[in-house]
């Protein structure tokens, strides 16, 4: 059974066993507007929890990507890079951006629920 | 004043409307401490256009116009005939009153424009892509050493002793900054061995062709070098015109071009507004500086014409962003693009015959002046003569005798006495017959 | 993920043209025009030049060899293709352009006139100098008027545009903290800033470090001066800022840098709102840029080119980049390199190859020597003026956030008054175009969400001004009774509809190229 958590960044993280992945939440998906480049990171590059990770453009803003979760980077999804339009048509599915190799689980506790993360939208 | 459009009355009206007793109360903010009177500044009121052009021209007429002597003055910018077109052409208020074309339904006409020019300096440099312009050649090489730090993740740059030195001084200023730039030794005439100083460390080599000197240099085998040790090669042009006659530096390796486009449509101007022209490999697209035109279609399925790609630049990215560069040199890529239009292949190709066909009779009846040595083998329309004696006050009494004769190579390095009697030449089609009959009689009454 | 407010439709969708259409495409002064590539012919061309037959060649082997690829044209060929494109674009000439912070202010003719006099136009710049004593007068003449009002004592001519001369004044800066023998890299840039700011400042190598702005447009001053410290080598502030106001508390913010050892660099962007009323100098500013092509029309051609000059302060003067110009009784000389520095010049280096924009200069120079000093500071009062005019005007129809006072220069607009309507700042400007006028500036500064900068400027008469508000109030009147149409879709009437961005960044297409010929020689 996997779980999913949020960053205050937009990020979402899901955890499958001690493997992350993660993507960007449909309301940042929104907010870019049409996105129109994918930046991904190496796989087996390590990331730190709060580490830039990833750039996503559109016309007329560009946004780093964070790692939610420290680890090494296993997998990138380079659908996503070859077609930019996947982020906005399924961010929160077939659209993640990587995957890692959890480092340290505790990390997750920095993190916000499904519900969490709602309200913290309603106060934006 | 004529530019003024309010008038008194207007100017009360308005006053009334906002709620202001005077104009220093709509300045409210600014604190009275801060603020001068008239009697601040040292400096003439307001004068009518006549007034205004007769100093002027008072000033002007002080200066010696290339145009009214024989003249043979190069090393980076060169005197080439403008057609009328031209300058009719970017007078026209649409091109010369409009900013930069952020609302692209109003702005076909620049971003169209932009894109020719685009398409024109990548076929002149044998490149895939180029730019919408950058200030000038030597703030484009600089930029170009900047992206290829980017691209490399390295941090030097080996620069050519053939680069003008005004252009290597533009890019240590930048360069140093982040990196270490290594100039190799100036040796007029020759190639020096810019291979030896490539390293793993090396982002980018800066070749000049022609170089300073007039030099035309042979770039396959210092680009093969480069890229065996993952470094790119970076080829910078002076004189545009050039390029219709010589290999394109896309043909021999370069990754990044960066050129002078002054040679078309632009003039002398004494050094500035010019055009500096980029152009590199697809696969650097984003990494490049400067504005982009792209083309795109509206919404009734026509095609039309954006500013694209725009992440790159500062307005966006911000303190991440390629460059800083902002406002660049359209109207300059507007007179370029129109020169060139009206040139064609045709013309553009006889126009460089017909330099290097005038600088070579010259180099052959100065290089007969006895004790006088032709020093750059190769050459387009610009050649390196060694004289007997130096050079800056040669040029100095043939000025006198109304011939502005070159650039002797100490205006540009002014400690180096190795330097101090060498005569850069340059020869286009504006140098008449008669023109370079009187220079040669000249400078061998001189020497 | 960071997150801006610049997302916003930037794909149209597509809509059915509604007029009927013409046999040939044209409609009326309107044409529809090919690219030059796609126009011309072999063995055409538009300029005489005689054919030569190289009788020797000292190309080195490296004669090119393969056709460039241009198109061949005579000359009224050429000359209608560039008419033709000149007639799809805005200008001031034809109309108001009221975009905030780019200064779209009238431009003379006679500006244009004097640098094409021969004098200016065709000297050469390494042309020996006696033979150039006119052109070195002009740019000693222009530095006078620079400095006089800015009253500062230093000015370096050479930066090609405003964001050159940021990096000028950047680095002279940097120079003048390493003499010092200090390594200091932080810089203080406001959130409100132009995106040039933090550009240059991190070209310069510098980090830049934010401050926020207060909730009435101003610079946080308490904020700022929190941040100060021994590691600050400057602040770099706009001033009238961004949002067009003045900031009353700059002259404290100045000696609160200069305390800590640093050095207040501004962003004279706007200084068309105080020129010959306010003297930078007075403020405790140590470097500032001028846009000749803003303050001082020189014609913006598009989008350049520039000049930006930077005066400088007392203690920065000595490391202004090379060349420097000298004046010995009458006769002027540059000096261009190290080789013969004046007492105390430690230059940093050169911004570029040879003196500046001398083309923007004389411009610059026939501008204010129309003016005079008192016609400089009549139309910054009058540029002032008409902003506050628009702003009283509009602003219990529009929203103005920073609306309870005076501004500058310009009268910044959020969209809070579209709230509901489902109109977005995009839509209402692009309306604007619709009814013959180039839209302001939207979406800067960031502080303010969906923002609307409006700059006059002194170029407009009363009745014009007045044709533009009643314009805008009427606009606002139809988006909040719902009536949508007039901005969905629009502009219905411009040379093109809203065009396809985001198909323009996804799959770019830079340059043309032949269908058939697929460009075999790359």
């Amino acid at each position: 059974m996997s779980e999913i958590r949020y960053t205050d960044q937009h990020e979402w993280v899901r955890i499958d066993g001690d493997e992350a992945t993660v993507g960007i939440t449909k309301y940042a998906a929104d907010q870019l507007g049409d996105v129109v480049y994918v930046e991904l990171p190496e796989p087996g590059r390590s990331l730190g929890q709060g580490g830039e990770a990833a750039v996503v453009e559109s016309v007329k803003a560009a946004s780093e990507v964070y790692a939610p979760i420290g680890g090494e980077v296993t997998d990138a999804n380079s659908a996503i890079a070859a077609d930019p339009a996947k982020v906005n048509a399924d961010p929160e599915g077939d659209a993640w951006f990587f995957k890692v190799k959890i480092a340290d689980k505790g990390e997750l506790g920095k993190l916000m629920t499904a519900g969490q993360y709602a309200d913290f939208l309603k106060g934006l | 004043m004529r530019y003024l459009p309010l008038t008194k009355d207007d100017r009360a009206a308005m006053l009334a409307k906002i709620g202001a007793r005077n104009i220093d109360a709509v300045f409210r903010d600014v604190p009275q401490s801060a603020v001068v009177s008239r009697s601040a500044f040292d400096l003439p009121d307001t004068q009518g256009e006549l007034e205004v052009e007769r100093t002027l021209s008072r000033m002007a007429a002080r200066n010696v116009a290339a145009g009214s002597v024989p003249f043979f003055c190069g090393a980076g910018s060169y005197r080439h005939h403008v057609p009328a077109a031209v300058d009719h052409l970017i007078q026209r208020s649409e091109f010369l009153t409009s900013y930069t074309p952020y609302q692209p339904e109003i702005a076909q006409g620049t971003l169209q424009y932009l894109f020719e020019f685009q398409t024109q300096v990548a076929l002149l440099t044998g490149m895939e892509v180029a730019n919408a312009s950058l200030y000038d050649g030597s703030t484009a090489t600089a930029e170009a050493v900047l992206m290829a730090q980017r691209v490399t993740k390295r941090y030097k740059a080996v620069l050519s002793g053939g680069l003008h030195p005004h252009y290597a001084e533009s890019v240590e200023t930048v360069a140093n900054l982040s990196g270490e730039v290594v100039r190799a030794p100036v040796i007029p005439g020759h190639e020096e061995d810019l291979i030896k100083l490539i390293d793993e460390k090396t982002a980018c080599v800066v070749v000049q062709s022609p170089d300073v000197f007039g030099l035309i240099r042979n770039l396959k085998p210092i680009a093969d070098a480069a890229h065996a040790k993952g470094a790119l090669l970076i080829a910078v042009v002076t004189e545009v015109v050039s390029l219709g006659l010589l290999e394109p530096p896309g043909h021999r390796g370069a990754d990044i071009v960066a050129a002078e486009g002054q040679g078309l449509g632009v003039g002398l101007n004494f050094g500035g507004p010019y055009v500096g022209l980029f152009a590199t490999r697809e696969k650097f697209i984003r990494q490049m500086p400067g504005r982009l035109s792209g083309e795109t279609v509206d919404a009734a399925g026509k095609r039309g014409f954006v500013l694209t790609l725009s992440t790159r630049e500062q307005h966006i990215r911000r303190e991440k962003a390629t460059s800083n560069i902002c406002t660049n040199s359209g109207l300059c890529c507007l007179a370029f693009t129109i020169h060139l239009s009206l040139l064609g292949e045709e013309g553009l190709t006889r126009l460089a015959r017909l330099n290097h066909a005038r600088a070579c009779a010259l180099a052959n009846r100065l290089s007969k002046i006895s004790h006088v040595e032709l020093l750059t083998p190769a050459f387009f329309n610009e050649f390196t003569l060694k004289l007997p004696k130096p050079a800056s006050p040669v040029v100095d009494v043939l000025a006198e005798k109304g011939i502005l004769a070159g650039v002797p190579a100490s205006r540009l390095w002014p400690h180096d006495h190795n330097l101090r009697d060498l005569l850069i030449i340059a020869v286009t089609e504006t140098c008449s017959e008669e023109d370079c009959d009187a220079f040669a009689k000249a400078l061998a009454e001189v020497l | 993920m960071t997150l801006n407010s610049r997302g916003r439709p930037t794909a149209p969708g597509t809509i059915e043209p509604n007029e009927l259409p013409t046999i040939s495409g044209d409609r009326g002064l309107d044409h529809e025009e090919p690219l030059i590539f796609e126009l011309g012919r072999e063995g055409v061309c538009g300029v005489d030049i005689p054919e030569v037959q190289l009788s020797e060649e000292r190309l080195g082997g490296l004669r090119r060899r393969a056709p460039i690829g241009l198109p061949g044209l005579s000359e009224p060929e050429v000359v209608r293709h560039y008419v033709r494109l000149s007639r799809m674009n805005y200008a001031i000439d034809a109309g108001l352009y009221p975009l905030g912070s780019c200064t779209m202010k009238h431009n003379p003719r006679l500006n244009e006139k004097m640098a094409r006099l021969p004098g200016f136009g065709d000297v050469h710049p390494l042309q020996p100098q006696q033979t150039v004593q006119g052109a070195l007068q002009l740019i000693s003449e222009l530095m006078r008027w620079l400095t006089m009002l800015t009253g500062m004592p230093a000015i370096a001519m050479s930066p090609k545009a405003g964001a050159h001369g940021e990096l000028c004044g950047l680095l002279t800066i940097r120079a003048a903290i390493e003499a010092r023998g200090e390594k200091r890299r932080r810089i203080l840039v406001p959130s409100s800033a132009h995106g040039t700011n933090p550009a240059t400042a991190a070209m310069a190598g510098f980090v830049v470090d934010e401050v926020l702005a207060t909730e009435d447009g101003h610079v946080d001053a308490d904020a700022l001066e929190a941040k100060l410290g021994p590691d600050v080598c400057a602040i770099m502030l706009t001033n009238p800022n961004t949002c067009g106001l003045f900031e009353p508390r700059i002259k404290e913010m100045a000696d609160a840098v200069h305390e800590v050892g640093g050095y207040f660099y501004c962003d004279g962007a706007n200084f068309n709102a105080i020129a010959g009323r306010v003297r930078p100098g007075d403020l405790g500013i140590d470097a500032m840029h001028i846009n000749l092509h803003k303050t001082f029309s020189t014609p913006h051609g598009g989008g350049g080119p520039g000049a930006g000059p930077v005066v400088l302060s007392e203690r920065l003067a000595p490391f202004a980049p090379l060349p420097l110009l000298m004046q010995d009784g009458n006769e002027f000389r540059l000096i261009e390199d190290r080789s013969a520095l004046p007492k105390d010049a430690k230059p940093f280096g050169r911004m570029c190859a040879f003196h500046g924009q001398m083309g923007m200069f004389v411009r610059a120079l026939t501008y204010m020597l129309s003016h005079g000093a008192d016609g400089v500071r009549q139309a910054s009062e009058d540029a002032v003026l008409s902003a506050n005019y628009i702003l009283t005007s509009l602003k219990d129809v529009m929203s103005a956030p920073y609306g309870d006072g005076p501004c500058m220069h310009e009268a910044l607009f959020d969209d809070s008054f579209l709230e509901g309507t489902g109109i977005a700042t995009l839509d209402f400007a692009k309306a604007m175009i619709d009814e013959g006028y180039h839209p302001m500036t939207m979406y800067f500064p960031l502080v303010v969400h969906g923002a609307m900068l409006i700059e006059p400027t002194e170029s407009e008469s009363k009745e014009s001004l007045d044709r533009f508000i009643h314009v805008l109030r009427e606009l606002t009147k139809d988006a909040k009774a719902g009536n949508r149409t007039r901005f969905e879709g629009a502009p219905r009437l411009a040379p093109r509809r809203r065009l396809d961005e985001t198909l323009a960044a996804r799959k770019p297409v830079l340059r043309w190229k032949r269908k058939e010929l697929p460009q075999a020689a790359e």
